[in-house]
């Protein structure tokens, strides 16, 4: 891919450009380039960048969820033209992920959310006060690899425990990878209750996801 | 004698402060907010407002809002568990209470948080209850050993064991209101004499930005028809849950508190309300909610400073830290928010024993806080002038050796001018040396030590402990939790 087009698609997701990312996308596919190689060499050194500025300290939360968001606007413009082995190839897989019932808020989801999505994952967003079956029902329907679930509060932490208890009890414990999360949440919770990852924090958790994906 | 100046701080310019509440009447007026419960939309329906059912969009003229903020008292009087002292919440009368809602507790012995338990709120009432600067106490722990569904209630029956003093606490399910109630009623004797004699308030948080949940809704109405205090606890997050600047957190505070206080007193015209709050600046690194930024206490100075202005009695979430032990930052945070909050004469301060944001208790910390408290409370007594003349008669026949600590006037005054401190290490250094060179840490940890050794529990008369005792048994069975952890009454 024209190096100079590369480098405007890579600032877009660096600027959090949402707009100038979506552009990009919908151009270059009027341009005819193959939406892989867009993807792979033009959106993607963008949000590593956009993680390595996050880890030097350069970039704040603010920063880093408009790369996100532009980097999530730019992949719903190619996605749907990938041909199947593509798309196959640069989905890390399905999350399912949402805040458990009881618990409205929101904030820490969405942070992980929209990193999972930055960084290649295919993510269901249920939102807030999600009832545990939603969780299994979804992931069973769009085939799912891994379920996150979020709770701030001790109440809701505890539908973290039952989730898995319901897994196992339905014999589907073996299909999800069940990753936990949320304020009150710690690592010692999280091994206690059986779960397969946690992560203290937005990247935290982008880390734990994928080194289940690459399981 | 000329009169003390109570000193006082203020941050915002009238007509700074005018123009936030504008804008607040405005977004109540054209935008509105979310109630998610279905009684709530029906009083504000059957008020003639703006409702739409499917998106639980309620909009309040400015109308409403001027007539309820009209029927609000200016002041509420909570009383002890006697019923006999009584505490003004109002003016610039100022009470610090522990922070509350931990899940944790610094354990003293290991240094390290772990879940609190049943003993653990048991010395917190007693602790709460000996400290003379803590004028309320709080539902401060979540306890573990107990099933989560009555924990709500379970913490009040535990308190009105272990302190005499008023209560700050709140619902986590709407069940919960009913059993709490039936306590506190069953020490003052019955519901009507609850009402005229409040022994607590009870927080009810709305979700930022623009909400009230179906929880916090219900807990305003039964609240406002039982008598009992709201003490309303916007928490913007600013950049994150509310918007990024001190003055747009402001206004988003107002909306939500304004609209709590409507259904307050749509419920029940004239139900008592606090202009509270727990709002945090947020921190774009680590995505967490410092209640020890000064732009923190900034926000709570500044909305408490818009609740005063509006005739309302104030709260604040102040005098507290983010650290994970009793360090510098643990002190330093929890004394400038004590300080500042004294200054502003925020009404209730909960914060006290409070680390790790709102989440961690120590006992050391509260005993430590205890003292800052004192501090505060010294400070805004202000400087008297005491006696006329002030001191142009001690120096009458001035002699070079004059030495005041003979002086009578010595004697008269200076246990009531100045306080007399035992925590804060004042030795010389071979003395700190000789007692063990212990750290403000363990000198609290010391007298815990002593208040527990030598402070007998003020429990409640026999028969109200049996009664207080099956409230909370029935509450449980109701909920199919067949036993709770003794208690060594």
């Amino acid at each position: 891919m024209d190096q100079l087009i590369a480098s405007f698609m890579i600032q877009s997701i660096v600027d959090g450009d949402k707009a100038a990312a979506t552009a990009l996308a919908q151009d270059a596919l009027i341009r005819g380039l193959d939406p892989r190689d867009v993807i792979e060499n033009g959106f993607i050194p963008g949000i590593r960048k956009v993680g390595g500025l996050w880890e030097s300290g350069e970039y704040f939360l603010p920063e880093l969820i408009a790369g996100a968001e532009a980097m999530k606007a730019a992949m719903a413009v190619l996605r749907p033209l990938l041909e199947a082995s593509s798309a196959a190839r640069l989905s890390l897989g399905k999350v399912v992920i949402g805040t458990i019932e009881g618990d409205i808020h929101d904030i820490g989801k969405n942070l992980v959310a929209a990193m999972l999505s930055a960084n290649g994952f295919e993510v269901i967003d249920l939102g807030a006060d999600v009832k545990l079956d939603r969780f299994i029902l979804t992931a069973e329907e769009t085939g799912a690899s891994i379920v996150c679930l979020s709770a701030l509060l001790t109440t809701t932490m505890l539908g973290q425990r039952r989730f898995l208890e319901l897994l196992r009890t339905r014999g589907l414990r073996h299909k999800y990878k069940v990753l936990v999360g949320g304020a009150p949440v710690t690592r010692k919770w999280a091994d206690d209750i059986g779960a397969d990852g946690y992560g203290e924090n937005a990247l935290a958790a982008v880390r734990a996801a994928k080194a289940l994906a690459e399981r | 004698m000329i009169p003390t100046l109570r000193p006082k701080l203020e941050l915002l310019s009238p007509p700074l402060l005018e123009k936030i509440l504008g804008e607040a009447f405005l977004i109540l007026e054209r935008e509105g907010l979310v109630f998610e419960n279905e009684e709530a939309r029906k009083i504000f329906l059957a008020a003639g407002m703006a409702v739409d059912d499917d998106t639980g969009r309620v909009r309040l003229t400015r109308k409403i809002v001027e007539d309820s903020l009209a029927s609000t008292p200016s002041s509420v009087t909570l009383y002890d568990r006697s019923g006999e002292s009584a505490f003004l919440v109002g003016g610039d009368e100022v009470h610090f209470d522990p922070g509350s809602g931990g899940i944790r507790v610094l354990d003293h012995r290991t240094r390290r948080e772990r879940p609190p338990v049943t003993e653990d709120l048991v010395i917190l009432g007693r602790l709460t209850d000996a400290l003379p600067n803590l004028h309320f106490q709080s539902t401060s722990l979540v306890t573990s050993d107990v099933p989560q569904i009555i924990g709500d209630s379970y913490r009040v029956y535990l308190n009105l064991l272990f302190s005499a003093k008023p209560i700050v606490t709140g619902t986590f399910r709407v069940e919960g209101f009913g059993p709490m109630r039936d306590l506190l009623a069953a020490v003052r004797g019955g519901t009507d004499e609850l009402r005229r004699k409040p022994l607590a308030i009870f927080d009810a948080c709305p979700s930022p930005p623009l909400k009230w949940s179906r929880l916090t809704s219900q807990s305003l109405i039964d609240c406002a028809r039982a008598g009992i205090p709201s003490e309303l606890i916007s928490m913007g997050m600013t950049g994150a849950a509310s918007p990024a600047t001190i003055t747009g957190t402001l206004v988003q505070h107002v909306v939500e508190n304004l609209a709590g206080l409507v259904l307050c007193q749509l419920a029940r015209p004239g139900a008592p309300v606090i202009f509270g709050g727990s709002p945090s600046s947020f921190d774009m690194r680590k995505g967490t909610t410092p209640m020890g930024a000064v732009e923190t206490m900034m926000i709570d100075l500044a909305y408490a400073q818009i609740g005063k202005a509006l005739g309302l009695p104030t709260h604040a979430y102040m005098a507290l830290s983010d650290a994970k032990t009793n360090d510098s930052q643990a002190g330093y945070e929890t004394g400038i928010g004590a300080v500042l909050a004294a200054l502003a004469g925020i009404n209730v301060v909960s914060g006290p024993g409070m680390l790790d944001y709102e989440s961690a208790i120590s006992f050391e910390k509260l005993v430590i806080d205890d003292e800052i408290c004192g501090m505060a409370y010294r400070l805004i007594e202000g400087i008297a002038q005491r006696e006329d003349p002030i001191a142009e008669h001690l120096f009458r026949a001035f002699d070079p050796g004059l030495n005041f600590l003979t002086l009578p006037h010595t004697r008269k005054w200076y246990k009531l001018e100045h306080r007399l401190s035992t925590l804060p290490d004042r030795d010389n250094y071979d003395a700190w040396e000789a007692a063990g060179a212990k750290t403000l840490d363990e000198r609290a940890s010391d007298r815990i030590r002593e208040i527990l050794e030598k402070t007998p529990a003020r429990l409640p008369a026999p028969g109200l402990v049996e009664d207080l005792g099956r409230i909370i048994g029935e509450d449980a069975r109701h909920n199919g939790i067949a036993t709770l952890p003794a208690l060594e009454i």
